[in-house]
């Protein structure tokens, strides 16, 4: 029996930003199938790991293989969707929730080849998971941040990737929207999609994550199962306001310590 | 009437400027829609900077002006993004650096240069209707074709890498080289525009239209739809006006955009004042039910 390659397997990443060191040594492997959450405090280096594992961020030393191919020999990127962390979606120039999604499928085609019957079905499909499907022809601008991050996230389904690589989805964006959002991982889980996401914390994300890995000061801390939130984090419905006080921190830490 | 209505359509040189007029109005706003989504509105005036230095180099030499600018405005843009994607804080000053010597160095070469005055220079820098030779019409044409089948055949990739650079990279599209598209159609459209609008405008013919038209469309596409349209009502309109009033071309269709942007945003105020009001009239009556029911 062939074994699949797994969707991610990084060894021994050094990563420097601006001089200093911020990935010290990580390994991390994501089986195909795989849900995977990403956990740390701010500056323990989870937002870039993802961005190394998806090339955003050249890597010091140390290999990344993306589905059994070493990253800067792997071209098929249409596998690959990603969610980068953003404050807003809007641009500059107005822009369409459509036009916005569409641009996800572009991985999937050769420059200058036009737009199919399939493509705007999978754009339609994609904008119908995350809720939106009624806002398309609306300016990203008019949109709620939670919309606009929903507006992200199917900007990369709409490519059908095997892989979803989310950075902070849940940052900035209301319980309600928090929520639906769990759906929409839970769906796209229930079919098969492998998903590594950054998060600060699970809150809903809670019962869809079987492992998680706790990254602190760009080491790998804790491998395995979620570690189980303390006091009123653990508290459906609560509402983290200041997740970059200091106290929240050391409570974190001393979380992922135990 | 119609025959004194058409009569800036007699002379051949205002012919040509017309022709050059409508390629130009299409082509800048067509590039500068991107200039804008990635916010370097400013691109194209540090693009005219580098430009003029080539046109005194064809000027110096007795080459085809727009050819010899066209090259160097094109280095100079491929040196301007090279600097952008570092995105240093010394790559501003570069910038800064590269602008200047352009236009210094541009200045410099004509002063040293005994074919050509400062007269030709200022026919550069301003625009004018008299210097849209016949065989400079044919290459405007071609680069202007060249410009508006990029920009519009590759938009939704442009669109892409302006709009979010790092996802266009995750999604494995040719980011740098998409760069240096838009960098080259960038300089390429400086030179075209140079002759109707000249060096020091050819910028605001890039961003103005743009600028209006997004005040009015809520996509990217129908933006970039209107502010060619746009472009070439503006550029016409003041070649025209240019023709009457014997003002130089390049600041009567700027002058024109501007007005033209400050009409809409005006307009698109009191639309916005209305339908506030119209939502805040509806509230008052709503305000007004619970007090009759209270």
């Amino acid at each position: 029996m062939t074994r699949q390659p797994p969707a991610i397997d990084a060894r021994d990443l050094t990563v420097s930003l601006n001089g200093r060191p911020t990935l010290r040594g990580i390994s991390i492997r994501v089986e195909q199938g795989e849900v995977v959450a990403l956990l740390g405090a701010n500056g323990s280096g989870k937002s870039t790991l993802v961005r190394t594992l998806v090339g955003l961020v050249p890597a010091q030393s140390g290999q990344i293989e993306l589905y059994g191919v070493p990253l800067e020999r792997f071209k098929d990127w249409y596998r690959i969707g990603y969610v980068p962390q953003r404050v807003t979606a809007v641009s500059a120039v107005p822009a369409t929730v459509r036009e916005v999604v569409s641009s996800g499928r572009l991985a999937r085609h050769r420059i200058g080849q036009p737009l199919s019957r399939v493509d705007q079905a999978a754009v339609g499909s994609a904008l119908d998971t995350v809720g939106l499907a009624a806002r398309a022809g609306e300016n990203v601008a008019a949109l709620s941040g939670g919309q606009q991050q929903r507006v992200l996230i199917a900007r990369a389904l709409a490519g059908q990737p095997d892989l979803l690589v989310l950075d902070e989805p849940l940052a900035g964006v209301d319980l309600t929207t928090q929520r639906l959002l769990a759906d929409t991982l839970a769906d796209l889980v229930a079919h098969g999609s492998t998903i590594l996401l950054v998060a600060h914390e699970l809150g809903p994300l809670d019962g869809l994550i079987a492992r998680a890995v706790v990254l602190r000061h760009g080491v790998v801390a804790h491998d395995g199962a979620p570690p189980v939130a303390a006091g009123h984090h653990g508290q459906p419905g609560h509402d983290h306001v200041h997740p970059h006080d200091p106290v929240g921190t050391v409570e974190q830490e001393a979380r992922w310590l135990r | 009437m119609a025959a004194l209505s058409l009569e800036f359509l007699q002379p051949a040189f205002m012919q040509r400027a017309l022709l050059a007029a409508v390629l130009v109005g299409m082509s800048a706003p067509a590039i500068g829609t991107y200039l804008v989504q990635r916010r370097m509105a400013l691109m194209g005036d540090g693009i005219g900077h580098v430009a003029l230095f080539g046109v005194a180099i064809g000027l110096a030499l007795g080459a085809a002006p727009v050819l010899t600018a066209v090259v160097v405005a094109a280095l100079g843009a491929v040196a301007i993004e090279v600097l952008r994607e570092r995105g240093t804080a010394s790559g501003d000053v570069a910038l800064a650096l590269l602008f200047y010597g352009g236009i210094a160095g541009g200045v410099v070469t004509i002063g040293l240069s005994a074919s050509a005055s400062n007269a030709n220079l200022l026919a550069y820098l301003f625009g004018s209707l008299t210097t849209v030779a016949p065989e400079d019409l044919r290459l405007i044409a071609i680069l202007a074709g060249l410009v508006l089948a990029v920009t519009l055949g590759l938009s939704r990739w442009l669109f892409a890498v302006c709009y979010d650079e790092e996802f266009a990279k995750v999604a494995g599209l040719p980011v740098r080289a998409l760069n240096l598209v838009i960098a080259v159609s960038a300089a390429v459209t400086v030179t075209v525009a140079m002759r109707v609008v000249g060096v020091l405008l050819v910028s605001a013919l890039m961003v103005v239209p743009v600028a209006t038209a997004q005040q009015l469309s809520r996509g990217f596409r129908s933006t970039l739809a209107l502010a060619l349209a746009l472009g070439v009502v503006y550029a016409v309109a003041g070649v025209i006006f240019s023709y009457y009033a014997d003002t130089a071309p390049g600041a009567s269709i700027v002058v024109l955009g501007i007005a033209g942007f400050a009409l809409v945003s005006a307009l698109a105020g009191i639309g916005r004042t209305v339908s506030q009001r119209r939502r805040s009239d509806l509230g008052e009556i709503y305000e007004d039910d619970v007090v009759l029911e209270a």
